[in-house]
C-alpha cells in the first residue's frame, strides 16, 4: 500500500509522517509549508487541559498526547505548561475558567513572579497548567516537510487534507476567521504561552524565543482570509498591553490571518468520500489534534478500524 | 403569544446567536429552547460569514438581523439595509452604541435611525433604555416594539431599574415590549415577564452558561413560568401578613 497525501498543512504533514514511521510510503501533493497554509498563522499551543474550558472533552482526550508524538519527530517542545490570568477587575472569569477546566493549580502573586519575573506581581492569582506545552509551527512544519521531501513520490489511496479548500467534497465544513499579530519585545521575557481571560477580547501570548511573541487570536464566523481587520489589531495589541504595558514599546513584526476548517461541533472529521479518505476540520486545534487524527488514519487504513472521529462514509 | 408587527411568535423567547462553543451546541440550544426568533449579527462577519448565516436559517426559526457594533445612526442604518438584503427580511434590531463601557444605547443617534429606517418600511426593534421619553420618540419615529435594557449588554446583571420597567409597562400597555440584554439567570427573565413584558431577548446568559443547552430549557421554563404569573393576575403585596387559614380561637395580637 503506498498512499498520496493532498495538502501540505499540519493536517498532511503529520498523516503522512505516521504512515512513513509504520511503513506505508506516502508522499505529499503540495508546496512547501508558507502563509497558504492555516497552520501556518498558528500559535502552537499544545493546550488540552485550556481548550477543555470550551471544547468538547474529546479535545482533551486525544491532545493529551500531542506534545510527545511532536518530541518524537525531533521537533522541539518547551513543556513549561500554561498561565491563564484575568484582569483585575474579571476575578470571577479566573473562577470560572478553574471550575470549568482540569489540570490546573491556582497561584498567587508571588508564585506568579517565580515562574515569569517580569509578569512580576502585576496579576493577584493566575491558573498554572504545569503539564502543557507549546512549539513553534512554521520551525515543527519545516522538519517534517523536509523529511518527507525525501520520501520516494507515492500513488495510490489519496487522503485529501487541503483543510478548508476541500469545501467542494465537505459540504458541512465552514471556515472560522482567526486574526494574529507577531510582535518583538526585548524588554520582556515569558517562559510558557500567557493566557488572558478578558470578556470581549481574549487573548494568548505565545513566545518564539529572542523577544519575540505570538498574539492571537480572533474567532470570527466568516471565512474570509484577507488581512487583519482595524479592530482586531486594535483588540490583540489592547490586551497584550493590559497583560503587561511594556509590550506598548514592541515592535509589529507581522500582522496574519487566515480561516480556520471546521465542522459543526468543531471537532475534526475522517471521512470517506468515495474512494478518497478526508481528513479535516481542526478548527483551532492543528497542532493539538493533527497526531491523534494523524494515529486514527493510519490505524484505518492498516486494520480497517473505525476511529472516533471518523464517520458515516460518504459514497 | 408575542405579536410583532402583526406576526405572532409562538414563543417569549427571543436568542441570540453569538459566542456558543459550537454551532451543533448552538442548534441543540435553540431545539430545547424552543425560542422562536434568532438575532444574528451582520456586522463582524461581513465578508465571508455566508457559512454561518447558512447554518442560523436552518435553525427554522425567524431571523431577526442586528446592528451590533454601530456607533451612529448613518452606520446602523448602512448595516441594516446590508441586512435586508443578506436575510430577505425587513426586521432589524437596531443597535446604536453610545458608551464603550456599558454599551448602553445612544439615543438620540437611535431614535434618528429608526425614523429613517422606518420611513424606508423597515419594522424596527430598538435596543433602547427604559426612559419613558425614549420611547414615546421612537413610537413617534415608527416603531411599533420597544426593547428597553435590563442591565448593560453581556452583564448578567439582570432588571437593574424594575420599578422603570414596570412604569414602562403601564404607560404603553398596548406596545409589545421586549426586556434585551442584561439577562443572566432563569429567574431574571421570569420577573420580567411576571411584569407583563411580551418577550425576553438573551444570549449570553446561555451561550456562557458551562451547559448552554441546560440553560436554554432553563430559561425556556422560567419565561413561561413568567408569562403564566402574569396572566394569573398575582395578588398584591401587603405590609401585614394575612392568614391563609382562620385564625379565630387562637391568641393573635
Amino acid at each position: 500500500m503506498s498512499v498520496t497525501v493532498i495538502g501540505g498543512g499540519v493536517m498532511g504533514l503529520c498523516i503522512a509522517t505516521e504512515l512513513n514511521a509504520r511503513g506505508i510510503p506516502a508522499a505529499i501533493l503540495d508546496r512547501a509549508p508558507g502563509p497558504q497554509a492555516c497552520s501556518w498563522w498558528a500559535g502552537g499551543m499544545l493546550a488540552p487541559w485550556c481548550e477543555g474550558e470550551s471544547a468538547e472533552p474529546a479535545v482533551v482526550r486525544h491532545g493529551l498526547g500531542a506534545a510527545d508524538w511532536w518530541r518524537d519527530q525531533g521537533v522541539p517542545v518547551t513543556r513549561n505548561g500554561t498561565l491563564v490570568v484575568s484582569p483585575a477587575r474579571d476575578t470571577g472569569a479566573l473562577a470560572r475558567f478553574a471550575r470549568r477546566s482540569q489540570g490546573h493549580r491556582m497561584l498567587d502573586a508571588q508564585g506568579i513572579a517565580a515562574l515569569e519575573p517580569d509578569l512580576g506581581t502585576r496579576f493577584d492569582r493566575a491558573l498554572f497548567f504545569d503539564s502543557e506545552a507549546h512549539l513553534a509551527p512554521r520551525e515543527a512544519l519545516a522538519i517534517l516537510s523536509e523529511r518527507l521531501a525525501r520520501t520516494q513520490a507515492a500513488t495510490g489511496q489519496v487522503i485529501d487534507c487541503r483543510g478548508l479548500s476541500a469545501r467542494d467534497a465537505l459540504g458541512d465544513l465552514r471556515g472560522v476567521r482567526g486574526e494574529m499579530v507577531v510582535i518583538r519585545c526585548p524588554e520582556i521575557a515569558l517562559s510558557r504561552p500567557v493566557r488572558l481571560l478578558h470578556p470581549r477580547m481574549p487573548l494568548y501570548v505565545v513566545p518564539r524565543g529572542d523577544g519575540v511573541f505570538m498574539l492571537g487570536a480572533t474567532m470570527l464566523e466568516s471565512d474570509r482570509r484577507g488581512p487583519p481587520t482595524a479592530r482586531a489589531v486594535l483588540e490583540l495589541l489592547s490586551a497584550a498591553f493590559a497583560l503587561h504595558p511594556a509590550f506598548a514599546e514592541a515592535e509589529v513584526l507581522e500582522l496574519g490571518a487566515d480561516a480556520r476548517p471546521a465542522f459543526p461541533d468543531n471537532l475534526p472529521r475522517i471521512r470517506r468520500v468515495g474512494g478518497v479518505i478526508h481528513a479535516n476540520g481542526l478548527y483551532r486545534h492543528g497542532f493539538l489534534l493533527a497526531p491523534a487524527v494523524a494515529r486514527m488514519v493510519a490505524d484505518h487504513l492498516q486494520h480497517q478500524t473505525r476511529p472516533e472521529f471518523m464517520d458515516a462514509d460518504h459514497d | 403569544m408575542p405579536v410583532f408587527y402583526g406576526t405572532e411568535i409562538d414563543s417569549s423567547l427571543m436568542l441570540g446567536t453569538a459566542g456558543y462553543p459550537s454551532p451543533r451546541i448552538l442548534a441543540d440550544a435553540f431545539a430545547r429552547s424552543g425560542a422562536g426568533i434568532a438575532t444574528v449579527s451582520l456586522r463582524r462577519e461581513a465578508g465571508g460569514g455566508q457559512d454561518f448565516w447558512a447554518l442560523i436559517r436552518s435553525l427554522g426559526v425567524g431571523l431577526l438581523p442586528n446592528t451590533a457594533g454601530c456607533h451612529s445612526a448613518r452606520e446602523a442604518v448602512t448595516t441594516a439595509q446590508m441586512a435586508r438584503e443578506v436575510f430577505a427580511t425587513d426586521w432589524i434590531k437596531l443597535e446604536v452604541i453610545g458608551h464603550a463601557d456599558t454599551l448602553q444605547p445612544d439615543v438620540f443617534e437611535l431614535v434618528e435611525a429608526a425614523r429613517i429606517l422606518a420611513s424606508d418600511g423597515f419594522k424596527v426593534f430598538p435596543y433602547c433604555t427604559e426612559d419613558l421619553t425614549v420611547c414615546d420618540r421612537l413610537l413617534a419615529a415608527g416603531c411599533q416594539v420597544l426593547m428597553p435594557w435590563g442591565a448593560p449588554i453581556g452583564s448578567g446583571l439582570g432588571l437593574n431599574n424594575p420599578h422603570g420597567l414596570r412604569a414602562l409597562r403601564a404607560a404603553f400597555p398596548d406596545v409589545p415590549l421586549v426586556v434585551d440584554a442584561g439577562i443572566g439567570l432563569p429567574s431574571h427573565a421570569a420577573a420580567a415577564m411576571e411584569m407583563g413584558y411580551d418577550a425576553i431577548l438573551l444570549n449570553s446568559a446561555v451561550a456562557r452558561a458551562g451547559d448552554p443547552v441546560a440553560m436554554a430549557a432553563a430559561m425556556a421554563d422560567a419565561i413561561r413560568a413568567g408569562r403564566a404569573a402574569w396572566l394569573a393576575d398575582p395578588m398584591e403585596r401587603t405590609d401585614m401578613a394575612i392568614p391563609s387559614t382562620p385564625v379565630i380561637g387562637r391568641a393573635f395580637l
